[in-house]
């Protein structure tokens, strides 16, 4: 009962917040805020029932796979709901006041339409994480794409619109790349729920077929190299907010329908082989993304190539959970690396978004003096610089560190070298912003104040990613609470 | 395409689908018609999200600022009205029907809404929707209507049933039926309206895709 | 109908589905590029109905027709929103087609992103 009142509090509350917000426009931060505080108590009500009876299942309809949907929250969803909940309140927070800053028409219009598309967002994200049934997972992507299009549109001009129309393009055609494989596995084992999926395993090609377009496909909307090249252009040139939800977010959404692929319904075919093929192109992305990231002018565009080397981390998850042996470690490293890049990708870009508006450009070697200028955002910055690198205590350090030993553990001697070398070029490219922005030179003009909220809330962001390190328990207990049983690494791994 | 076609031929002849489970318990679904079944109770929840994303796809193009009227051409006016006269009633009519006949025969919200949708483009391109685009709020309220009467009555249903889109036994033709009234308004509008590529113009100025509106 | 036919059926499908990726990455036209788009989703929803038609009983598979239904309702909103937004980079660049290869706002600079952001 808990699990189906927190779904209407997670997926009907927002979808009908959107509604109200797109009909009263003036309503939208209210509805919002509205919408935030029931998300958040749904959130820990699920997480409360998760970690004390474990998965919870609910039946939409009453039917049942395989005649009706299943939604489903173990630990891994309700992670994922947790650092969704936690950087969209944030930025919803933020969003309350960066728009009303600027007085024309053209802000008033970004105010009015930013809302529901937000909620929108917001929607698709809680239903894509809380669904088992891949069809609906197809819906739910869609939604999850559009409104990521659109809010990357908002900004106007002429970068933003010709990257939403890349972006809408490469999402369109590979959100069929996913269904013609729905379509595929359907037709092979007739059903589309996850868990009856993991308890057919069959062995003929349509699947492996099937499971190769729908990687493709989600792997090009998660922008792993090499089809990473829609990302830059469209988190960069998006409103600060924006490119938060889709630097942190949205990416993740698509990642997370990865995990269930290749660890739940199709974890037979997770061959040693196609771990370390994945991984490894996650190694190629570190490596691009960073040395990219060090050859940008501009702060957001710095921000949005570092974002493509660390989605690179994340798919090192794939070889290192793939082993019985120490899998755990793997697995829990990387999605706690993922909260912590996610925090400290919304806090970087909102800071980004102050620097901006106060100075009026973010070309890096203009940044000198800034610092005091706006000295909370730049700590914030720092901060979040602490976690992006991988120091201690911060989450990005503890995500690392399970990934290192998940690897020494499997005695994988070369993945370490990349984290490693990965980290020494992000700590170079964090370092290049700070190092111009605590210069003081001439003190740049601060043409425009910044609305005290919009600092903290970076702050408060980039503590939490900064600082989870110290309570990485908590996340590992959570994700191993009523994992399906069809991962069987859990078995294996001891606890961290 | 190779490997596509292999995959697709080498799919198991007789596909273990849901035909049998979908039809022996059709029953119990309040609607007589298997894909109506389907998509308002079965799978209910995937139309709920779907609703979303039609409403969603419509803010999205509102979102890039107001959209054009299309030229008139004055020659072929005259046409154009006499056709409506006799078409708009029939469209009407059909869209009505299918709504009706979506819980036994092939038709439906969608295939309602859509022929609603292309009423209103008949009507905007022969001038005749100025006035009705001009009522923002109404229009809004209209789009927005089906996902709120969806999503209502899915709390609903949960507070009485305990279960998300689970109709109370012997309510389900009613409330699909109400679901599908209000969905088929609003796809009809949103479809309508996306023709026009943004939000309603303005009166006076045609094409202004340039300005961002500012009323509300 | 004999199970021959409906490999044409699956064949056929998997052909439109390549061939509206090839004009995908090919076309250089936005309402080209919309309509590979749509070219694919043709592709995708012909292989569902193959399958609703080969199920075993009196009637056709719902739960293929029911999920093509809704795909087609995505692929419309899709195709609807992707016009708009053609329509409005056409309005803002004057150009019907995406510069290939660019990456990033980083020609315009700073300006821009200043009034925008």
């Amino acid at each position: 009962m808990t699990f189906a009142w927190a779904i209407v509090l997670l997926v009907l509350l927002p979808l009908a917040a959107a509604a109200l917000s797109f009909a009263f426009p003036r309503r939208g931060g209210w509805l919002a805020a509205g919408a935030a505080v029931g998300i958040g108590v749904g959130t820990a009500q699920l997480i409360r029932a998760v970690l004390a009876d474990g998965a919870q299942i609910h039946q939409v309809g009453g039917w049942g796979a395989p005649l009706g949907i299943d939604l489903r929250a173990d630990g891994l969803a309700v992670w994922m709901l947790l650092v969704a909940g936690i950087n969209g309140a944030a930025v919803a927070l933020y969003s309350s006041r960066y728009f009303g800053m600027e007085r024309s028409e053209e802000g008033r219009h970004r105010e009015r339409y930013f809302w529901p598309l937000f909620l929108f967002l917001w929607t698709a994200l809680n239903a894509l994480f809380l669904s088992a049934d891949i069809f609906n997972l197809y819906v739910t992507l869609e939604m999850l794409g559009f409104a990521a299009v659109m809010l990357a549109a908002l900004a106007g001009g002429r970068d933003a619109l010709a990257a939403a129309m890349r972006y809408l393009l490469v999402s369109l055609s590979a959100s069929l790349f996913y269904l013609l494989g729905v379509a595929l596995v359907y037709g092979q084992c007739g059903t589309v729920d996850l868990r009856l999926l993991a308890a057919q395993a069959p062995a003929q090609p349509a699947p492996w077929v099937a499971l190769a377009l729908m990687t493709g496909g989600l792997a090009t909307k998660t922008a792993l190299l090499p089809m990473h090249f829609w990302l830059p252009p469209a988190h960069a040139s998006a409103p600060a907010p924006v490119s938060a939800l889709l630097s942190a977010l949205v990416v993740k959404g698509s990642f997370y329908i990865l995990l269930r692929l290749w660890f739940e319904a199709f974890q037979v075919r997770m061959t040693p082989a196609v771990a370390q093929a994945l991984g490894a192109l996650g190694a190629a992305a570190i490596l691009w993304g960073s040395i990219s990231a060090l050859r940008q002018a501009r702060l957001k565009l710095l921000i949005a190539h570092s974002t493509v080397a660390q989605i690179g981390y994340l798919f090192l998850l794939f070889p290192r959970a793939a082993s019985p042996k120490a899998g755990f470690l793997g697995w829990s490293g990387g999605l706690i690396l993922l909260g912590a890049h996610a925090c400290a990708k919304t806090a970087m870009f909102l800071t980004a978004g102050n620097i901006l508006h106060a100075v009026g450009h973010d070309r890096i070697k203009d940044l000198e003096g800034v610092t005091r200028g706006l000295p909370v955002s730049m700590f914030a910055f720092g901060l979040s610089a602490l976690s992006l690198v991988g120091l201690p205590p911060s989450g990005g350090f503890a995500g690392k560190w399970l990934l290192l030993s998940a690897g020494v553990a499997q005695g994988q001697w070369w993945w370490i070298a990349m984290v490693l070398f990965g980290s020494l070029l992000a700590a170079a490219y964090v370092v290049r912003v700070l190092t111009h922005a605590f210069t003081s030179g001439s003190k740049p003009a601060i043409l425009n104040p910044i609305p005290p909220v919009m600092e903290w809330t970076a702050l408060v962001l980039a503590i939490v990613a900064a600082g989870f390190g110290l309570a990485a328990f908590w996340p590992a207990e959570l994700l191993r609470a009523g994992a399906p049983q069809a991962m069987p690494f859990l078995a294996g791994g001891a606890a961290p | 395409m190779g490997a596509l076609s292999w995959a697709a031929l080498s799919l198991p002849a007789k596909p273990p689908g849901l035909a049998k489970a979908s039809l022996d318990r059709l029953g119990e679904s309040g609607v007589a018609h298997p894909v109506t079944a389907v998509l308002l109770n079965y799978r209910g929840y995937d139309t709920l999200l779907e609703v979303g994303v039609l409403l969603l796809a419509l803010a999205g193009a509102w979102s890039l600022g107001r959209g054009e009227q299309p030229a008139e051409n004055p020659q072929s006016r005259p046409l154009l009205l006499s056709l409506l006269r006799v078409l708009l009633p029939m469209l009407l009519l059909a869209a009505g029907h299918l709504l009706w006949i979506g819980a036994f025969a092939p038709g439906g919200a969608f295939q309602g809404g859509a022929l609603l949708g292309g009423a209103l483009v008949l009507l905007i391109l022969g001038g005749l929707a100025r006035r009705a685009l001009k009522r923002e709020r109404c229009l809004r309220a209209g789009l927005a209507l089906g996902v709120l009467v969806f999503a209502g009555i899915a709390a609903v249903t949960m507070a009485l049933t305990g279960g998300l889109l689970q109709y109370p036994p012997g309510a389900g033709g009613a409330l699909i039926l109400v679901i599908e009234t209000a969905a088929m308004v609003s796809i009809g509008l949103a479809l309508g309206l996306l023709y026009l590529g943004g939000q309603p113009p303005e009166g006076a100025r045609r094409s202004l895709l340039a300005t961002p509106p500012d009323h509300a | 109908m004999p199970d021959a036919d409906y490999r044409l059926y699956l064949m056929a499908s998997a052909a439109i589905f390549t061939i509206g990726f090839y004009s995908m990455l090919t076309q250089a036209h936005l309402l080209r590029r919309i309509m590979a788009f749509n070219v694919m989703g043709c592709g995708v929803f012909l292989l569902f109905i193959t399958l609703a038609a080969r199920a075993p009983g009196p009637v056709p598979d719902p739960v293929p027709h029911a999920m093509v239904l809704t795909g087609i309702v995505v692929s419309v909103c899709a195709t609807g929103l992707a016009l708009a937004l053609a329509g409005r980079v056409q309005t803002v660049t004057g150009k019907t087609e995406l510069e290939p290869g660019e990456d990033a706002g980083g020609r315009s600079g700073a300006a821009h992103h200043g009034s925008s952001a």
